[in-house]
């Protein structure tokens, strides 16, 4: 149950992460979310697209430097406190966090998280116990 | 007025210094042909026996040595001496990253240290001065040097070593330094902080002695200005002893080479075929008084022009011009050699690829190198730092190598521009070199 993250390599340069969305919306691919983890002169784009396969052969053609990852995407309810619960969950199964963002669909009342951890099964498993789903790249791709 | 450290050398007549050269020149040749075999096989290869040199005018019949050959006879290979009579090995750092080790006597390390003495007289030092030396000490030659002829003089010796410059600030005020020797850019540094914190004032300096690295004339006039000094050039390498291989004087017009201890030749890097006076080539020097590590023929690399027209300051000795440039591609970023090759080596080494650009500025008159390389899969990861973690073994490898800090830049991949035929590794921004 697991979604299939896009990272991409961008160097920190003015006008580099609109060459990249240019690149993406000629091949018409839909992002669902994105994400940019920054340093002094480079950053890592990750987004959820609608067809991961799609992107990432696309981007291998343009010559970007890319990899898929997969990563969970948890459903929850958009209300105060839900993130709160899916973290005590994680954190009280000894689950490390390395990154996380958030997305919404037109799905209303409903928020997604996307978590990246060590080991997605035991973290999927803590989640499914208590009644939280994960989704997996199929209904992603829906959303 | 002009001070020498040594009038009846320094101001000799041409034809006494000739006499000198043709006569320590054969007593060298005659020494390293007998205890070094390197020299011993090249000559016989070559039909050059020892009594075929007697004078200066010989010196054509022997071959060059180059800096490949004494990294081939790392570390004993050229030692002209036995090891019991060396006292000092100073180092360098080689093409590919192997050094290059010179060895002293004690005898060489005194006339090291009078050369240097030269150049400080030259810079009007006398026993009443307070030498401030910020170049390195340890293998770096520039700081034993001039602290040896601070010595030699007898002028009150700082030896700071380089760095901390609020140390050096205070030392500077407090125990009131007239000549400061360092690297140009650092005495530009120097001068700047100086006037940030409202001391220039409480200063005593009257010269600077600095080389080690390239510098233009207007870099020179604001040293000067800031300071309140007049700023001296000074030339040399470990390979032939250190710095004060040639000094300028206060006609700031060229370095004076020390033609008593080292023989200049300027080539044309191509041919070999030696160059009259005023012409533009490769610097050639052989060491003629030296004991444990006399080099006969070294080709410097550095493009230069002699000048042997009288100078007005009474020297009679030749006079270089700066390096106008170089025969290889080794580039001196902050006082230290770096060859590209060296830089190619570390990325080969921690996987990266060999496609790379290596850009070399000067901001504040402070030298930067930047390292751009181009992202690869293997490197790649979704975790930032995972790559940061990968970026900064890289530029501590190129620390280890270098002995400076490289600064690393990633960049997207195929954007290194491939040139046809040979690539393009380096942009110098800097434009050191003048004429």
């Amino acid at each position: 149950m697991t979604v299939k993250q896009i990272s991409v390599f961008v160097e920190n340069t003015a006008g580099k992460l609109a060459e990249l969305t240019e690149y993406l919306h000629q091949h018409d691919i839909d992002m669902r979310a994105l994400s940019i983890a920054e340093t002094q002169d480079f950053g890592i784009v990750r987004i959820i697209v609608d067809d991961a396969y799609k992107t990432s052969q696309v981007l291998k053609e343009a010559g970007y430097v890319a990899s898929i990852t997969p990563v969970l995407a948890v459903e929850m309810p958009d209300e105060p406190g839900s993130l709160f619960k899916i973290l005590k969950l994680l954190g009280d199964g000894g689950i490390n966090l390395e990154y996380m963002y958030a997305f919404l669909t037109h799905k209303e009342s409903t928020a997604y998280m996307v978590l990246r951890v060590a080991d997605n099964e035991k973290a999927a498993e803590i989640l499914s116990k208590k009644g939280i789903h994960t989704v997996c790249q199929d209904a992603v791709a829906r959303l | 007025m002009e001070h020498y450290y040594q009038p009846e050398i320094e101001c000799a007549s041409r034809d006494q210094i000739r006499a000198w050269q043709g006569e320590r020149l054969a007593k060298t040749v005659k020494r390293v042909y007998e205890n070094v075999e390197f020299y011993r096989k090249r000559m016989d290869e070559m039909g050059v026996k020892p009594e075929d040199i007697q004078s200066v005018d010989d010196l054509h019949k022997l071959p060059f040595l180059t800096k490949d050959d004494l990294r081939d006879a790392y570390p004993y290979g050229l030692l002209a001496a036995p090891l019991s009579e060396c006292v000092r090995i100073q180092s360098t750092s080689g093409t590919t990253g192997r050094r290059v080790v010179a060895f002293y006597t004690q005898h060489d390390l005194d006339l090291w240290e009078e050369c240097c003495a030269r150049a400080i007289a030259a810079a009007g030092g006398t026993n009443e001065d307070v030498v401030h030396v910020c170049y390195g000490y340890g293998l770096f030659t520039g700081g034993p040097g001039l602290n040896g002829g601070s010595h030699k003089i007898g002028s009150l010796t700082l030896p700071m070593s380089s760095g901390n410059t609020e140390r050096q600030i205070q030392f500077m005020c407090d125990l009131g330094s007239t000549i400061l020797c360092c690297t140009p850019s650092y005495a530009a540094y120097l001068a700047e902080s100086i006037w940030e914190r409202g001391l220039q004032d409480q200063i005593k300096l009257k010269a600077g002695i600095f080389g080690a690295e390239a510098w233009t004339e207007e870099m020179r006039r604001d040293i000067e200005e800031k300071l309140g000094i007049k700023a001296y050039d000074i030339y040399g390498l470990t390979e032939i002893s250190g710095p004060g291989v040639s000094f300028e004087c206060s006609e700031q017009t060229g370095m004076h080479i020390n033609e008593d201890h080292f023989i200049a030749e300027v080539i044309n890097p191509k041919t070999g075929e030696v160059l009259p006076d005023g012409e533009k080539g490769e610097l050639v020097f052989t060491s003629i008084t030296k004991e444990a590590f006399p080099l006969i023929r070294y080709r410097t690399r550095d493009i230069c022009i002699l000048s042997h027209e009288k100078c007005s300051c009474g020297r009679t000795h030749v006079k270089m011009t700066k390096p106008l440039g170089r025969s290889d591609d080794m580039l001196i970023v902050k006082g230290v050699n770096v060859f590209p090759s060296q830089i190619e080596t570390v990325l080969l080494n921690q996987g990266y690829p060999a496609n790379y650009q290596i850009i070399v500025d000067r901001h504040h008159n402070s030298d930067t190198i930047e390292v751009q390389v181009e992202m690869t899969p293997e490197m790649f990861s979704d975790n930032a730092g995972v790559v940061s973690a990968r970026e900064k073994k890289l530029v501590d490898a190129l620390k280890a190598m270098l002995g400076i800090f490289v600064k690393v830049k990633l960049v997207n991949p195929k954007t290194i521009t491939r040139s046809e035929g040979k690539a393009v590794r380096v942009i110098d921004r800097r434009n050191l070199y003048q004429g």
